[in-house]
């Protein structure tokens, strides 16, 4: 980050960055779970 | 600085604050996904679905509908990206995230393009390799055909690029039984022909925004009256091929009774867009408020039209 910026602006950006990456575990656990369920369905088909 | 646009050198796209670039909000990265437009597409897709014969696994359903969603998001997300230019000169469209500098160009090309191939990854896993197919036909069909290639060159931009999102009800009823037959052609041809009059409707009453920066929409370049005329004529034919499922014996009188009571408002809407207080060259002296009201109609139209198809199918 620019040396020059503010604390309020730099600890927004850290935040916003921390919002982001949860999201991004949650989607990568979601997507997982997802592949999981579909493999399950997939196996109980006839 | 301030990115000039190599598109529309009028233009210029806001470069993204150095302190917060790349760290946009969610609601931005979700912005980019167009949710206002996927709603009616997803719910078309699922009532492809649900209407075709035999029976899906819940999850996989779920998979197929989530596909489906995600690659209509993702096509929204690369539209955006490639439109900046246009989108930083257009009122109604400035304040998206990439012209308004929050979130890089780059950026929301790479999100575009993971989530475009993570849904067609997701549909061949969870469906068949024709809803993959059909759905990555979709997406490419829609940045490269409608976005690159027809949305600013001709003012048939919207009937041929519309067949974009004419595909989810197709690739639904692909999902679930792994063909195509004539129902589904059907409802293609419905969103095909409905497209045309919901957008032309939009494009009469943001006609400066599309002419300030050159898009060919058909009231710039054929002007209010013919437009209002087209809007017509494409109303009839949708309301024509929104009997078609009940008068070919696909659905019943619940759709029957539907199509018909919707179409009689839609031609309604139409005719007063039509009859829309004008001065000598087309302009409208009501601020367009038919077409307005003809482009929220629309969006109800299709929505309960399709609705009424689930409905007739499951009391069927």
């Amino acid at each position: 980050m620019p040396p020059s910026m503010s604390r309020d602006k730099s600890q927004a950006i850290a935040r916003r960055r921390r919002i982001r990456n949860r999201a991004m575990l949650v989607a990568l656990l979601a997507l997982s779970a997802l592949f999981y369920a579909i493999t399950l369905a997939k196996m109980a088909r006839p | 600085m301030n990115e000039p646009s190599a598109l529309l050198p009028t233009a210029t796209v806001a470069a993204p604050d150095p302190g917060l670039a790349a760290e946009a909000s969610l609601r931005d990265w979700f912005t980019l996904l167009k949710p206002r437009v996927l709603t009616l597409v997803v719910f078309t897709g699922v009532v492809g679905l649900m209407v075709a014969p035999g029976h899906m696994h819940p999850v996989l359903a779920f998979a197929a509908t989530l596909a489906i969603t995600v690659a209509a998001g993702a096509a929204g997300a690369i539209n955006m990206w490639y439109d900046r230019d246009i989108d930083a000169a257009m009122r109604r469209t400035r304040h998206r995230p990439i012209p308004a500098g929050r979130i890089p160009p780059d950026a929301a090309l790479g999100y575009g393009v993971v989530l475009a191939l993570g849904s067609v990854v997701v549909m061949e896993l969870a469906a068949n390799t024709l809803s993959a197919a059909l759905l990555a036909a979709s997406i490419a069909f829609y940045v490269f055909v409608y976005t690159m290639w027809l949305k600013r060159r001709t003012p048939q931009n919207i009937v041929i690029g519309g067949a974009a999102g004419a595909f989810p009800p197709l690739i639904g009823w692909a999902a679930a039984t792994g063909s195509i037959s004539a129902l589904p052609l059907i409802l293609f041809g419905i969103v095909f022909l409905w497209t045309p009059p919901h957008f032309w409707a939009l494009a009469l009453w943001a006609n400066a925004d599309y002419e300030r920066v050159g898009v060919p929409m058909l009231p710039v370049v054929a002007g209010a009256r013919a437009t209002r005329r087209q809007i017509v004529v494409y109303t009839v034919l949708l309301v024509a091929a929104s009997l078609l499922p009940w008068a070919a014996g696909y659905a019943g009188a619940v759709y029957g009774l539907s199509a018909a009571a919707l179409g009689a408002g839609f031609l309604v809407s139409a005719w007063r867009v039509l009859t829309d207080r004008q001065d000598a060259v087309g302009r409208s002296l009501t601020k367009d408020a038919p077409a307005r009201a003809t482009f929220k109609y629309s969006i109800l139209y299709l929505f309960v039209l399709f609705a009424a198809l689930a409905v007739d199918k499951l009391a069927g």
